[in-house]
Parts: C-alpha cells; sequence; structure tokens
C-alpha cells in the first residue's frame, strides 16, 4: 500500500489520549494502520476476518475488531489500544490476574483478551464462569485451554469488588 | 489478505446516499458496521468498485416503541438492541437471539440491517423477521419501499432489495397479550453460524397452544414460515409439530448434513414447548 497512486484519506483523531492527524491509504485496516503507520504493536493481526479477536482496540468507547474497521473510518472517533489502556492503569487489576494466574504463554491474544474482559467487568461486576466464556467466546488463544484466563477474569474481578 | 482497491464515500446525508446507490448501485458494496462485509473484501470475495460508508447518516439506528410498533433503524446496532428495554418489552425474541449473534466485538459494531440485507442463511435477524411479521422499509432515489419479511429474503445472501436500495428500518409488531417468544440455537461454539436455529412465537390459552410463528435459520437458504408446523402445533400438539418441520431445501454440507439440520431443528422445538 505504499504505491505512490495508492488512494489515501486524510484522518483526525484521538489516539489513546493525543489528538493526531494522518494520512491513510483508504483500504488499510484500522489495525494494520495502528502497527505500520503508529507503531502500536501491542495490537495483533491474526485471522484478519473478525474470528480471532487479536486485534481488538477500543473505538469510542467500545472493543471493536481492528481487522474489520478501516483506518479512515476511524475519522472523528477516539482510539483506544492496549498499549493506552496500560497506561492509563484501566487494566491493571486484570494484568495483575493474568500475570499471577499464567493465563498467557505466548501473549499473543493476551491484548485482544485484556481488552474485552475489560468491558465486561465494566458492565458486570460479578460475571459468571459461563457469562465470562461467552464475554470472551470471540477470542481465540491456542496455549491455555482458556481455563486460566477465565481464573483471571473471576480473580480480577474480585479485586476490583473489593 | 488485504482489500483490493476500491472508491470510498461516506455521504452525510440520505439523500446523498440514495444518489450514490442510484449512480452506483451495482458496483457498490454499502458499508455499515462492517462485520461481514469487511471479512469479504479482506479475503477479497467481494470486490466492489465503492465502499459506500453510511456511518455519518443521521437518523438511522433510532429504537422506538410507539402504538404497538416497535421500529429498529437498520443502522442499530447489535449491542443496542440487544441492551434496549423496549426490544426486550415488544420483542423478547430479538434479544434472546441477539445472545447467539457472533460475539461481543462483533455486535458492537455490526447492525441489524446490515444482517437483514446481507441474508446469510445461518444468521439469527433474517429468520426473526419473518417469525415475527415485521415490515422491512427500504428506500431508493426512486422513494420509499415496504416490503414483507416473508417476502424479503430469496436465497443465499439474496433479499428483494434493488441494486439502488438501501434498507431504512424494520418495523415489528409488538408482541401482543398471551403471547411468549423464544428463540434458540446449535451451534459448534458460542456465537459460531447456527447449525440450527428456531424462532418461536406461541399464543396459549391455558396449557393449549392456539396460534403459532415458526421460523428456522441456518437451515434452507432462506428463512420461511413452518406453516405446516404452526397448524400440526394448533391442532394436534408438540409432536405432531416436531414431525411437520419440514426443510426441502436443508443445505446440505461437509460438517452438517442437510438430515442433520433438520434433525437440530426439531429436537429446538422439542424443548421450546417443552418449557
Amino acid at each position: 500500500m505504499d504505491h505512490p497512486d495508492e488512494p489515501t484519506a486524510e484522518i483526525a483523531l484521538t489516539l489513546n489520549g493525543e489528538p493526531i492527524r494522518a494520512r491513510v491509504p483508504l483500504r488499510q485496516n484500522l489495525v494494520d494502520w495502528l502497527r505500520h503507520g503508529q507503531g502500536l504493536t501491542g495490537s495483533h493481526v491474526g485471522c484478519e476476518h473478525g474470528v480471532c479477536g487479536a486485534c481488538h482496540v477500543q473505538v469510542d468507547g467500545r472493543v471493536v475488531r481492528g481487522c474489520l474497521m478501516l483506518a479512515v473510518q476511524a475519522d472523528g472517533a477516539r482510539v483506544e489500544t492496549i498499549e493506552g489502556a496500560t497506561e492509563t492503569g484501566r487494566i491493571r487489576a486484570l494484568q495483575d490476574a493474568f500475570f499471577n494466574r499464567a493465563a498467557l504463554q505466548c501473549g499473543f491474544c493476551t491484548p485482544g483478551m485484556l481488552l474485552q474482559a475489560a468491558e465486561l467487568l465494566a458492565t458486570n461486576p460479578a460475571p459468571t464462569r459461563t457469562e465470562i466464556r461467552e464475554a470472551l467466546s470471540g477470542n481465540y488463544c491456542r496455549c491455555t485451554g482458556y481455563h486460566a484466563i477465565v481464573d483471571a477474569v473471576e480473580a480480577a474481578a474480585a479485586v476490583l469488588r473489593a | 489478505m488485504k482489500p483490493a482497491r476500491f472508491d470510498y464515500a461516506r455521504p452525510e446525508t440520505l439523500d446523498a446516499a440514495l444518489a450514490a446507490l442510484a449512480e452506483h448501485g451495482p458496483e457498490a458494496a454499502v458499508l455499515a458496521g462492517g462485520q461481514s462485509l469487511m471479512p469479504m473484501l479482506n479475503l477479497r470475495m467481494a470486490r466492489p468498485g465503492l465502499l459506500l460508508d453510511i456511518n455519518r447518516i443521521p437518523g438511522l439506528d433510532g429504537i422506538s416503541l410507539e402504538a404497538g410498533l416497535l421500529v429498529i433503524g437498520a443502522r442499530a446496532r447489535h449491542a443496542d438492541v440487544l441492551a434496549s428495554p423496549l426490544v426486550r418489552q415488544a420483542a423478547p425474541m430479538l434479544t434472546e437471539a441477539l445472545h447467539h449473534v457472533a460475539h461481543p466485538a462483533i455486535r458492537n459494531r455490526g447492525t441489524i440491517g446490515g444482517s437483514i440485507s446481507l441474508a446469510d442463511p445461518a444468521a439469527e435477524m433474517p429468520a426473526c423477521m419473518v417469525a415475527l411479521g415485521a415490515t422491512l422499509v427500504a428506500a431508493s432515489a426512486r422513494g420509499e419501499r415496504r416490503i414483507a419479511a416473508e417476502a424479503f429474503f430469496r436465497g443465499v445472501y439474496a433479499t428483494a432489495l434493488e441494486p439502488d436500495e438501501l434498507l431504512l428500518r424494520a418495523e415489528i409488531p409488538a408482541i401482543a397479550s398471551g403471547w411468549t417468544h423464544g428463540f434458540s440455537e446449535v451451534s459448534r461454539r458460542h456465537g459460531d453460524y447456527a447449525m440450527a436455529g428456531l424462532a418461536l412465537a406461541l399464543r396459549r390459552e391455558g396449557a393449549r397452544v392456539t396460534k403459532a410463528r415458526i421460523a428456522l435459520c441456518g437451515i434452507e437458504p432462506a428463512p420461511r414460515r413452518q406453516h405446516a408446523a404452526e397448524a400440526a402445533l394448533v391442532e394436534s400438539g408438540a409432536e405432531a409439530a416436531c414431525v411437520a418441520l419440514s426443510a426441502p431445501d436443508a443445505m446440505e454440507g461437509a460438517e452438517v448434513t442437510a438430515a442433520h439440520r433438520l434433525h437440530l431443528a426439531r429436537v429446538l422445538l422439542r424443548r421450546a414447548l417443552a418449557n
């Protein structure tokens, strides 16, 4: 997408709290622009068709698939990546719980898991294990078998309620 | 796994969008939530000349309930329809069904009108629209058109929409006194494509079912009313209804056979009626 004749558009958005302007290829996905254009490589590119959840980012306060939205569509939006969420400290309890429970091995799925789990706990402070599994049903993990992840979300919820 | 090039337009008004569709309809693709279109673009199964992004057009995402009519704007996100107390009150079938629609991040972006316009045979919303007796309202530069849901779905990814038409809203008669709604499905993993799904509306007097509306998803190319099963249910009861469920056009698949899909639909109906 670096060809000189690649059609592009100017976008202006808030990225991890900072206003930013950029010129993006029309056909570039949001997650590719974040990684290649902005160097924010915490959002991962897995399946590129909305199945795996590794590319999750938050747009206007909601978790979305970064591979199923165009960068040009982020014009005017508030985008937060795993880097921004980490910096603000809003997912700290989840990150600690994932670490303590060994809820990751390779870590590829972890940013997406964390953002989705944070959205669950924001609306449901005491989810059942079934509710946790349903909330994370769109996030693939190929290492852990999920049990430790569910444990970690449950543990983080308990910490946040205390 | 990157989209081919396309022109991109993001009209700010409905009139501008309809004008663009009038000019480019056959080579245009409407981008609403993009949760089905974007995968198709990434996989290059779809290569539209123009991507028409309707996310800036005001007034397409409302949810209202007035005079017994639930109106859901085509661009209402699944997550908002799922969370809506009006929807839960007037069409609880939709609330139940939306729990089965993909996963939270997809529901945050995907739209009800997108699901209806795409007409994936495994999708929950088309079957619900048929079972609920919804009217689907589309617009083009030529004017508005009202289409009964039962006449809207024509086959796999095929609908009554013309290339220059845009779906505006679904109008759904609110649930009437004495009726109950249900939705259930079988899929390999929660949120995956339905191997069989059942949309059910029943009117009971005591223990007896006096009226029924049944539609299935994930079985035939397009959802339709199961009139024979509805009549059997009223006349002869649950077991007769299960036997009368039919799927002459059931889709064959490498993993799920047509016979198995129909079997699953019968299991779902039997369970629903036992409750």
